[in-house]
């Protein structure tokens, strides 16, 4: 039973990472990199969620009867550029805080809005 | 025939992957950012180009060799040129090779992270 | 890790590493796309923004242990969560089931089935295009507001004295980067042609108007990073591109109105020509047409605004500024 869920754990552990980068670094790129990685572990989950033992890729040819669940892939397909509009915003934004605060640390950002009010 | 075509197919898929593993090596173990790149560049595109000869050996109709074909072209298009990106990076930014062992027990060992910042079309050791 | 390039480098091989992830897992659209965009365009981005925000990272000012105590009860939730879940590649799953085989049987005729709907061998680009056109639509608008989104905040006025400034630096680099400009000249025209094939043979395999505006944008991008941005809005003009990137989705939204107007449902492809099948085939074609245009138009709207603003940050300064600016990009080219 533990080896046929392995997939799933690797996932997890990816996902753990991402989040534990935005929330404990204090750079805006990397937490956007975090973002980044935690994005990934999910379109794991989903493509891993597809996969057909023996199937092949979902092109339909002759010679083949198995093919892999091709529904999970259009969602990523969807997903994976919807995550590249958002983190070519989110590096967008980071740039204009710079420009605006001097620094892209939260903590000086926090310090310099504290000192500010 | 057909033996023949396979045990050479695998031959060089064989090859290739050794390369390939010589270039990780080499990129472990030399010294120098230069030598790196040499040892990258030179074995990276003659690995990759085995595969795609060992991939064309084994493949069944005219229009798969084709795309392979165009792929190998390609490749040895780009992949030099990459490496030259690389290098001439470097040189323009001034991270020196390391010549001799005199030369880097001089300057103490600064050659690696040699960073000015003057702009440096002067700067040859080998003439571009 | 305090190297915000290292960092930066380690997330591009991160995303080809999962393109390769993906393909073993039999889905070779998804792999495509994530090679291209995660590993091209997003590493390409990220080093822009480096270079204006600043490489190293400042020290942390507390330590993360309340962060290392909610990860570890969030991961070790999930890990129970996940003991219920199916077996990695059963074809029992619930996943598997329902929709799923309907969407294999009934798309081309002759393999299990009597039905023909949609009359495509890639099931992928069928289902996006034709059965699940609206989230496609969506997506389409998403982009095109990433790259509005972008212009609001990062485009900058140029001024006509600092384009002669600036043209006079590039030519003076012309020596210097003679083979790089020499190379790339001549691989061009070839990745526009692997594009456009790209495109319209997403049909029959991997590939569709995704991938192939990613493509496309990448080699205009790559034409701007060697020669100049100057030269390169010569040669694009930024309003065509804007234009062009509403134009996209205003030709997805178009198909589906002329299915309404011709009986049908919107987007709804069988009644955009007397046999549904060819209407499907015109259907999915035009609108792959509109998302490869719109996505090429976008990322080339970022590209242009992010290295706009780097640009116009420089453009007082020295040469030097210009000389790193270059190296780096030339860098990223790799």
């Amino acid at each position: 039973m533990i080896l046929g869920l392995y997939n799933y754990w690797v996932v997890v552990v990816l996902m753990m990472t991402g989040f534990y980068i935005v929330i404990a670094q204090g750079n805006l790129i990397k937490k956007i990199v975090g973002l980044n990685i935690f994005q990934t572990s999910v379109f794991i989950l989903y493509i891993s969620m597809a996969k057909v033992e023996g199937g092949s890729a979902p092109i339909l040819t002759d010679g083949i009867s198995q093919y892999s669940n091709p529904l999970p892939h259009v969602l990523i397909l969807t997903a994976i550029v919807v995550g590249i509009a958002t983190t070519s915003l989110g590096l967008a934004l980071a740039v204009r805080i710079k420009e605006a605060y001097g620094s892209i640390e939260e903590d000086e950002i926090q310090d310099r809005d504290n000192k500010e009010c | 025939m057909d033996t023949v075509i396979s045990i050479s197919s695998a031959f060089c898929l064989l090859l290739g992957s050794f390369l390939c593993l010589t270039g990780g090596i080499g990129i472990l173990r030399f010294p120098d950012f230069y030598t790196r790149m040499h040892a990258v560049g030179v074995s990276d595109t003659s690995a990759a180009g085995m595969i795609l000869i060992g991939l064309m050996l084994q493949s069944p109709d005219g229009i798969v060799i084709t795309k392979l074909v165009i792929i190998l072209l390609m490749l040895l298009f780009i992949n030099p040129a990459a490496s030259h990106a690389l290098a001439q990076a470097a040189m323009q930014h001034g991270l020196k090779p390391l010549l001799d062992k005199k030369e880097s027990d001089k300057n103490n060992g600064h050659n690696e992270t040699a960073h000015d910042r003057t702009p440096n079309e002067g700067r040859s050791l080998s003439n571009p | 890790m305090k190297d915000l390039f290292a960092v930066v480098m380690l997330l591009g091989i991160y995303g080809l590493l999962s393109a390769s992830f993906f393909v073993s897992m039999d889905a070779v659209d998804v792999a495509f796309t994530e090679a291209s965009v995660g590993a091209g365009i997003s590493t390409l981005l990220m080093l822009t923004t480096i270079t204006m925000v600043g490489r190293y990272e400042h020290a942390a000012r507390h330590k993360p242990t309340l962060a290392l105590a909610v990860i570890l009860i969030t991961g070790a939730l999930l890990i129970y969560g996940t003991l219920d879940m199916p077996y990695f590649g059963s074809p029992h799953a619930p996943a598997n089931l329902h929709v799923a085989p309907q969407y294999l049987n009934d798309a081309v005729p002759g393999l299990n089935n009597s039905k023909q709907e949609v009359g495509v061998p890639n099931v992928v680009t069928a289902v996006l295009a034709s059965y699940r056109g609206f989230d496609t639509f969506g997506e389409a608008a998403v982009i095109f507001t990433a790259g509005v989104g972008v212009l609001a905040l990062l485009s900058v006025v140029r001024r006509p004295e600092e384009d002669a400034e600036i043209d006079a630096i590039n030519d003076s680099m012309h020596q210097q980067h003679l083979i790089l400009r020499i190379v790339i000249k001549i691989l061009i025209p070839f990745i526009f042609l692997f594009a456009l094939y790209v495109q319209f043979h997403g049909d029959y395999g991997p590939g569709g108007g995704f991938q192939a505006g990613v493509i496309f944008a990448v080699a205009i991008i790559l034409y701007a990073m060697l020669f100049g941005l100057s030269t390169a809005r010569r040669v694009i003009n930024q309003s065509l591109i804007q234009i062009l990137a509403a134009v996209g989705v205003l030709i997805y939204g178009s198909v589906g109105l002329v299915s309404i107007l011709n009986g049908g449902n919107f987007l709804d492809y069988s009644a955009l020509s007397s046999d549904p099948v060819a209407g499907q085939h015109l259907g999915i074609l035009v609108i792959e047409l509109g998302v490869g245009i719109t996505v090429t138009s976008v990322m080339l709207i970022i590209f242009f605004n992010f290295a706009g603003r780097r640009e116009n940050r420089r453009v007082s300064g020295s040469v030097t500024g210009n000389n790193s600016k270059n190296s780096s990009a030339t860098k990223a080219a790799r």
